[in-house]
């Protein structure tokens, strides 16, 4: 596994540019945090301090088994890889049993001529984008009694989705979801998750050729939610995928979104935004698989913590296979801790098969808001809350800005803010 | 005409081996329209005497005071002290994540002023003051102080100087480790801003060749927290022959 190079305080780790003092891959440099005296010291700030970890069972992330039977994967210990960072105790039993309550209610609101489907799990479309790669996942797959599908007709442009998926109980639930974009269409579609839910899920994307997908998964949950979320997307030639992770609620939540490449030229970017209160695990695992020429990828993941075990986990798994010649790739976290208390996990992790590459590189900076941020802001007449405000905000918006989708990113701001004030009271 | 008086000021800090005290008694009184220096060996006292005016709460006052136009100063808390007129050129201005230079100029100016800049004016204002300055127009939309190099972030400050009109600015160690273009282009802001608006200065610097930009109505001499003595402009050209030597070696 290619897994040096990394650091924690906004160095660059780029093949085939050069390096320039004082300046980061985005210009970016979260201040000289990440020592041992700080909060985040020891495990949490050293460069990869998990990647060469023990108990990667896997050479290569892309031998990772595959399987839509539920018995090809053992039971989870969590002492697991992909598993080591969630608390399985809280993970209300999606592990275990096969999840058989009714699956949260789906409702769209879009563009003309858009309709759900929900076909039988036997559908063709079923499996057209994604293979389970965990027990939790293929559980969920088992479990599922439908699928919803949503389809973007081929030639469609700037069509707009929103599929709300709310919630309203605490008994485990399994749902599967599948999004066709067909051949050259361009739209927009947002997973709002609300309400209350213990949910195992996979969506399948299938992005087809020619075709431009935004898929924005906003997680909105209730204090109480458990929600893992399978998210595999199949990107063909010449496609463009865009994927947004946004999310503040749940008591615990894992996302595990991934973009694999189905023809030459297409470009898939990731993106995500993440704010963890006290006692929420809000966990967030990419792949993005190079499996074919010429293709791009960039990943950016941004979070915020504040408050008593607060907990982040950030693993991108960037995986450039032998064939991928021309790839051009960069991924990078960057997260922001308010108070003590907290902690963030991230793990970037660059496997490149081929030197045939334009260019390949991971980057990862845990930060902290610190006294002399404070001191700096307030000596030019800041008060203090407007300090922390001004900071947060200005590190999120970043991705809220990626978003694309105005009342979206409004509503966004506005979950940040109230966010902001919960940490005042 | 405003006043910033500092009487008889002890100021301490707190370190593994216990309380240290660093400032020993100081007093100084700075006049708009004045500009003092302040000069003396390292770790004279110098710049913990600009960190104390601004507020950082590293620095405990165990006695005396510093008065604004008869305010007390100690009172305020840091945003007070800048909103009363206060200004610190930091030593090492740090970076702020998340935010850029625009939001913050503007930001901190209306906290400043109490009420939004004129969006027209200001733009202006900024552009130009920038361009004086040599600040490359695209630092605007870079974050504070992010990966800049040490004279930029200096720069910076001054630009903020310019721009915040402060009643009284204290300058910390400004000229060190600026080339001589730089601390050429520096010192300009700083006698712009005392001539474009009323302000007393308080210049903080190791070197004598600042003073060649910048001319003080006063130059004092720390040692070892105290001012050790005082004297016009000549007192900087005596420094410049003979160093500090003579304060440090005891008699």
């Amino acid at each position: 596994m290619t897994d040096t190079a990394t650091t924690l305080s906004g160095e660059k780790a780029r093949i085939g540019s050069p390096s320039i003092a004082g300046f980061t891959e985005e210009g970016e440099n979260l201040s000289p945090l990440n020592e041992d005296a700080s909060p985040l010291g020891g495990d949490a700030s050293k460069a990869h301090s998990h990647g060469a970890a023990a108990g990667i069972p896997q050479a290569s992330r892309g031998e990772r088994p595959t399987s839509y039977d539920l018995a090809d994967f053992p039971a989870l210990t969590g002492r697991e890889e992909d598993w080591r960072f969630t608390p399985l105790k809280r993970l209300g039993g999606l592990h275990k049993a096969a999840p058989s309550a009714d699956a949260p209610a789906v409702a769209l609101a879009g563009s003309e001529g858009l309709a759900l489907e929900t076909v039988a799990m036997d559908d063709a479309r079923v499996g057209s984008a994604g293979v389970p790669d965990d027990r939790v996942s293929a559980n969920a797959w088992n479990a599922a009694k439908e699928a919803t599908v949503l389809s973007i007709p081929a030639g469609a442009e700037g069509a707009e989705a929103i599929l709300t998926i709310k919630g309203d109980s605490s008994e485990a639930a399994a749902q599967h979801v599948v999004i066709v974009a067909e051949p050259n269409s361009s739209s927009v579609v947002v997973l709002d998750h609300v309400g209350t839910a213990v949910l195992a899920q996979n969506v399948e994307v299938d992005v087809k050729e020619g075709a431009k997908l935004t898929l924005v998964s906003l997680q909105a949950w209730q204090n109480d939610a458990i929600h893992t979320s399978a998210q595999q997307a199949k990107v063909g030639k010449d496609a463009y995928y865009k994927h947004v992770a946004v999310t503040f609620g749940g008591d615990l939540v894992r996302l595990t979104p991934s973009a694999r490449f189905d023809g030459p030229g297409a470009e898939a970017e990731m993106y995500g935004l993440y704010f963890a209160d006290a006692g929420q695990h809000l966990e967030h695992r990419l792949l993005v698989d190079h499996n074919q020429p010429r293709c791009k990828s960039n990943v950016l993941y941004k979070g915020a913590l504040q408050g008593k075990d607060a907990h982040t986990v950030w693993v991108g798994d960037v995986l450039i296979r032998k064939n991928a010649e021309g790839t051009d790739s960069y991924e990078a976290n960057r997260n922001l801790v308010l108070t003590d208390g907290a902690r963030a996990d991230s793990v970037p992790n660059l496997e490149i098969e081929t030197g045939q590459i334009e260019g390949a590189g991971h980057a990862s900076t845990t930060g902290r808001f610190d006294d002399e941020h404070l001191f700096y802001l307030m000596a030019r007449g800041i008060d203090e809350k407007t300090a922390r405000r001004l900071v947060v905000r200005g590190f999120l918006n970043e991705i809220i800005q990626k978003i694309g989708v105005a009342d979206l990113e409004d509503r966004l701001n506005e979950t940040v803010e109230a966010e902001l004030a919960a940490t005042e009271n | 005409m405003s006043t910033l008086e500092i009487k008889d000021l002890h100021v301490s800090i707190d370190t593994e081996q216990g309380t240290k005290e660093i400032l020993k008694g100081v007093t100084l009184t700075i006049n708009t329209g004045e500009t003092h220096a302040i000069m003396g060996p390292n770790g004279s006292g110098k710049s913990t005497l600009a960190s104390t005016i601004a507020g950082h709460p590293r620095y405990n006052v165990t006695s005396g005071s510093i008065l604004l136009d008869g305010e007390d100063v100690l009172e305020m808390s840091v945003d007070e002290r800048a909103r009363a007129g206060l200004f610190l050129a930091m030593q090492y201005p740090v970076e702020v994540p998340g935010v850029t230079m625009t939001n913050f100029l503007r930001t901190a100016k209306t906290a400043i002023d109490g009420e939004a800049p004129s969006l027209r004016h200001w733009t202006k204002d900024v552009k130009a003051a920038m361009a004086n300055l040599k600040i490359d127009a695209d630092f605007a939309n870079r974050n504070v102080n992010e990966g800049f190099s040490g004279g930029e972030k200096k720069r910076v400050e001054i630009l903020q100087l310019e721009l915040f009109k402060p009643r009284f600015a204290v300058l910390d160690e400004t000229d060190s480790g600026l080339d001589v273009d730089a601390l050429k282009v520096v010192s300009e802001g700083v006698n712009r801003a005392s001539e474009n608006h009323e302000m007393g200065t308080m210049l903080i610097t190791h070197y004598t060749r600042i003073l060649r930009y910048i001319t003080p109505d006063f130059v004092h001499v720390f040692v070892d927290g105290r001012v050790a003595e005082q004297g016009g402009p000549e007192l900087a050209e005596q420094l410049e022959e003979e160093g500090y030597d003579r304060f440090t070696v005891k008699a």
